[in-house]
């Protein structure tokens, strides 16, 4: 079994202890006994981020007698390379050699795990690196000095003549050397280090090189865990009908066709649905289709998108809560040369990750509890659980999974899921474990989307062709309101909504931007770069329209408007260096450019479009210049952007979620909801503009400025301005100009 | 209904209702986890194994149809061309999340079998049912052309 596989094999051969990592310790580990090396928790508990005070490494590396580093990942793995990107920064400063580095996922101890940016054991707004760039440094700096300090013992000799480098440690002018696993057991015994000195930018041996990703050979070979695999002892299976409508619930069901079927064990009803247990997932998903179930449709939402659509661009017609505003702007929209005044509509999108919101969940007859997830907020999941079954969380031994995918959609603010799951292990015999699979039509039916929003933007130009004037108006529904991190909430704004609009980059003589928060019960969600899905489309084609409107270039124009010190400058004068180096547009084809800065990355792309024989934009082309600080793994930044483009692309190009006008959810499965096939995927170029900021977080902002750079080609190919999306709905939605 | 089929080289007997799919019989009762439930009706190709040597969705074969069948999965897919296709994989680091990417490198052997010099055309269209939602097409695309390229010599 390969280390970095999660702690749950297939057979349930080792039982993951919940360990007590504020002491060194043993672990009984699939290779034997395994000697584990914590380093001591500095201020127990009491999470700092002050660079000048020294956080003293934990809980994250141990070393085995076989020589092997396994770092601890605190975050869930879910494709952006968390195993590698925290592995490297520990390999820096440990001096480890890279063919010795394992990775796992840690478990779920919300005090030693936490992330800073958030207080509790959980990532998403593509924090998992920034918030962890110096912790896992000063682990692996932590381990080394305690390696240095063992082998001066055991050679009799100064700290200062010992030598780490690429994993042997040596002593200078004697013929003495050892591995790490020769010396981990003597360097457990010795107290760890106060303070250590992390290792200057130039020094960098490991950081900032491609190197080769931890869990690759696993997900090429198959071998990889995911919650979908994971199978122990005494394990059942369930499929869930959900109410058809959001906001319905159960009346009553009769399960008599589903009882008769061979296999079938069990039939109960949870707040969410109505449950099939089976002896396999076969049986119960058959079970579940053969249910008949009368739903209470009192409370739900039976409105269209369309009708839904309808009462926000109604709402949007004057402004709402102003989130920014400086200038005049009403006297600037009066006195202007030419206003042009454009609506925006976005539908709701699905995450659709390749593998379905999945779990295990088990209650032990000593009462804790064993759970498989592929959670990516770990501290609320476990808290969920615990709390629908009446135990403590810490009873609760949460194993994080690889995730297959997420985009968000696993990092649930309600534990919806978890919940929902623990539902049902609790109407089981205790020492049954339950497994939920949720079908593919349960993920796409199932809610929390990307919310479906409206911007209302009046752009003036004055006689000279500048921007004076700019009013963003906002129609959309509130993320964070009722979930854990609403406190972001101030005087009514949820700055998710307007991230990427409100703090727009150009100097722009009068400018506001204001918000209408909108309630339905649709449940929504943070969607791969969250507001900047739909702020930065806006900001980014109204802007490139106005400059054309003035007679100006895409690139001079924008670079007039941006400050001196904006680092979006350095990123659009890098994209269209690499564009024109490529050579002119091919016939038939136009270019648009965009820039957008979310999660503190700084993109700009170029796209290059044609017309496919449908009519639509066939997009051969994207370059791509990226700032993201330290660039930690550059293979896996291009990677991620590559990424980004794609699932940006598909997002315009086809994505969308309606309901009917009864309400129902118009899309089931991946032959009515679309995103990106590998036949629409354009060739991409990019380039990692080198600085030395510290590394900002590279999921997300691939994503925000895709829409607009294909949608500006698009204008500039065709004249027409696409503002209600997906471009397949509605590409001839051509805006009236004031 | 008893089963009989070639599974990765070695004889599988199997005694269970034949319209179960494929991919739940690999994967609830042999735990061949590495083939994956992804739509459960042949959109999106997570599920793809070989059956007779050409590329199948798992999850819309009922087991009985592979009676008698030599079947392959990620566990034992051998071919030179699986291999080389692997190496490839790795190579250029493909997978992201992972979870759609044994389902790729079925798809992408099963190319290389029948097309041994894919155009860039022939690779969207033989690829075109393979989702995956991390979108690491760029990658696929070049393993691919990799992987033909060392199969040639």
């Amino acid at each position: 079994m390969k280390s970095f596989i999660p702690n749950a094999s297939k057979k349930e051969t080792i039982k993951t202890t919940i360990f007590q990592p504020n002491r060194r310790q043993f672990i009984k580990g699939s290779l034997g006994l395994v000697v584990a090396l914590y380093l001591p928790f500095g201020n127990k508990g009491n999470a700092q981020q002050n660079a000048d005070k020294q956080i003293m490494p934990n809980a994250f590396v141990r070393i085995a007698p076989d020589n092997t580093v396994t770092v601890l990942i605190k975050h869930l793995e879910m494709g952006q390379g968390a195993f590698t990107g925290l592995a490297t920064l520990v390999a820096e400063e440990l001096e480890a050699d890279w063919s010795q580095m394992r990775a796992e996922h840690a478990p779920v101890i919300t005090a030693l795990y936490k992330n800073f940016a958030f207080g509790i054991q959980g990532v998403g707004g593509s924090t998992g690196l920034a918030n962890s760039y110096e912790q896992m440094r000063k682990a692996g700096a932590g381990m080394k000095a305690m390696l240095v300090a063992a082998a001066a013992k055991k050679w009799d000799a100064p700290e200062s003549d010992i030598e780490v480098k690429k994993g042997v440690i040596s002593h200078k002018g004697t013929a003495n050397t050892a591995t790490f696993g020769e010396l981990a057991q003597a360097a457990s015994a010795l107290d760890p280090p106060k303070d250590v000195t992390l290792k200057p930018t130039a020094e960098f041996t490991l950081i900032g090189t491609n190197l080769p990703k931890l869990d690759t050979q696993a997900k090429a070979s198959g071998e990889a865990v995911f919650t979908q695999d994971i199978y122990v002892d005494n394990m059942r299976y369930a499929a869930i009908a959900h109410s058809p409508l959001f906001g319905g619930s159960v009346k009553s069901f009769n399960a008599d066709k589903t009882k008769a079927l061979k296999g079938v064990i069990d039939v109960v009803q949870v707040p969410s649905g109505v449950v099939v247990i089976a002896e396999s997932t076969y049986v119960a998903l058959r079970g579940r289709d053969e249910l008949d179930i009368q739903w209470d449709n009192a409370k739900a939402e039976t409105r269209s998108t369309q009708q839904i659509m309808a009462e926000y661009l109604k709402q949007a017609q004057e402004p709402g809560i102003v989130a920014h505003e400086h200038g005049d702007i009403a006297t600037a929209i009066e006195s202007a040369e030419q206003t042009f005044t454009v609506e925006y509509e976005f539908p709701y999108l699905a995450h659709t990750p390749m593998e379905t919101l999945d779990g295990v969940i088990r209650v032990n007859k000593d009462n804790t509890v064993d759970a498989w997830m592929g959670s990516q907020l770990q501290t609320v999941d476990q808290g969920t659980i615990a709390g629908v079954l009446g135990v403590k969380p810490e009873q609760v031994n949460l194993m994080t999974q690889l995730g297959g995918g997420s985009f968000g959609r696993r990092a649930q603010p309600d534990s919806g899921f978890a919940a929902e799951l623990a539902q049902i292990v609790k109407t089981q015999p205790k020492g049954t474990a339950v497994k939920l699979i949720w079908s593919r039509e349960n993920d796409v039916k199932g809610g929390r989307y990307r919310p479906l929003t409206v911007h209302k933007i009046i752009g003036s130009l004055d006689k000279d062709g500048n921007i004076s004037a700019w009013q963003q108006t906002i129609a959309t529904q509130s993320i964070m309101a009722g979930s854990p991190f609403a406190e972001a909430i101030k005087n009514g704004i949820d700055p998710t909504s307007i991230e990427g609009a409100s703090d727009l980059p150009y100097n722009l003589a009068s400018r506001q931007t204001s918000l209408h928060t909108m309630t339905n019960p649709v449940p929504i969600l943070w969607w791969r770069s969250v507001g900047h899905t739909h702020t930065g489309y806006t900001v980014e084609t109204m802007l490139d329209f106005l400059l054309q409107k003035a007679n100006k270039e895409p690139l001079a124009g924008r670079l007039a408007l941006l400050p001196e010190k904006a680092r979006e400058r350095a990123v659009l004068q890098a994209v269209a260096k690499m564009a024109e180096k490529s050579g002119p547009t091919a016939k038939g084809s136009a270019r648009g450019l965009a820039v957008h800065k979310s999660f503190g990355t700084y993109v700009a792309q170029i796209a290059e479009v044609t017309k496919n024989k449908e009519g639509l934009p066939k997009v051969t082309n994207v370059w791509c210049a990226v700032d993201c600080g330290i660039a930690v793994n550059p293979n896996i930044v291009r990677a991620q952007i590559e990424g980004g483009i794609g699932f940006g692309l598909g997002a315009i190009l086809q994505e969308e979620l309606t309901l009917s006008n009864t309400g129902h959810v118009e899309q089931s499965n991946f032959d009515t909801y679309k995103p990106l096939r590998i036949y629409d995927m354009p060739a991409v170029e990019i380039e990692i503009v080198i600085t030395d900021n510290p590394p900002t977080g590279v999921g997300e902002p691939g994503v925000p400025p895709l829409g607009p750079a294909v949608a500006n080609a698009w204008r500039r190919l065709t004249g027409q301005m696409v503002t209600r999306l997906p471009f397949s709905k509605s590409i001839n939605n051509t805006m009236a100009e004031v | 209904m008893k089963i009989s089929m070639t599974l990765n080289g070695d004889n599988q007997l199997l005694d269970v209702d034949g319209d179960t799919p494929l991919l739940w019989v690999l994967r609830d009762e042999l735990k061949l986890t590495g083939t994956k439930f992804g739509c459960g009706k042949a959109q999106c190709g997570a599920c793809t194994v070989h059956v007779d040597g050409l590329a199948r969705r798992s999850c819309v074969t009922p087991v009985k149809l592979v009676d008698g069948s030599t079947v392959t999965t990620i566990e034992g897919a051998d071919s030179a061309q699986a291999k080389a296709v692997t190496k490839a994989w790795n190579a250029l680091d493909v997978p992201q999340c992972g979870f759609c990417q044994s389902g790729q490198i079925m798809a992408a052997a099963n190319l290389l079998t029948l097309n041994p010099d894919p155009s860039d055309q022939d690779i969207d269209d033989g690829m075109g049912g393979n989702l995956c939602r991390c979108a690491t097409y760029v990658r696929v695309r070049q393993a691919i052309k990799d992987a033909a390229k060392e199969l040639r010599g």
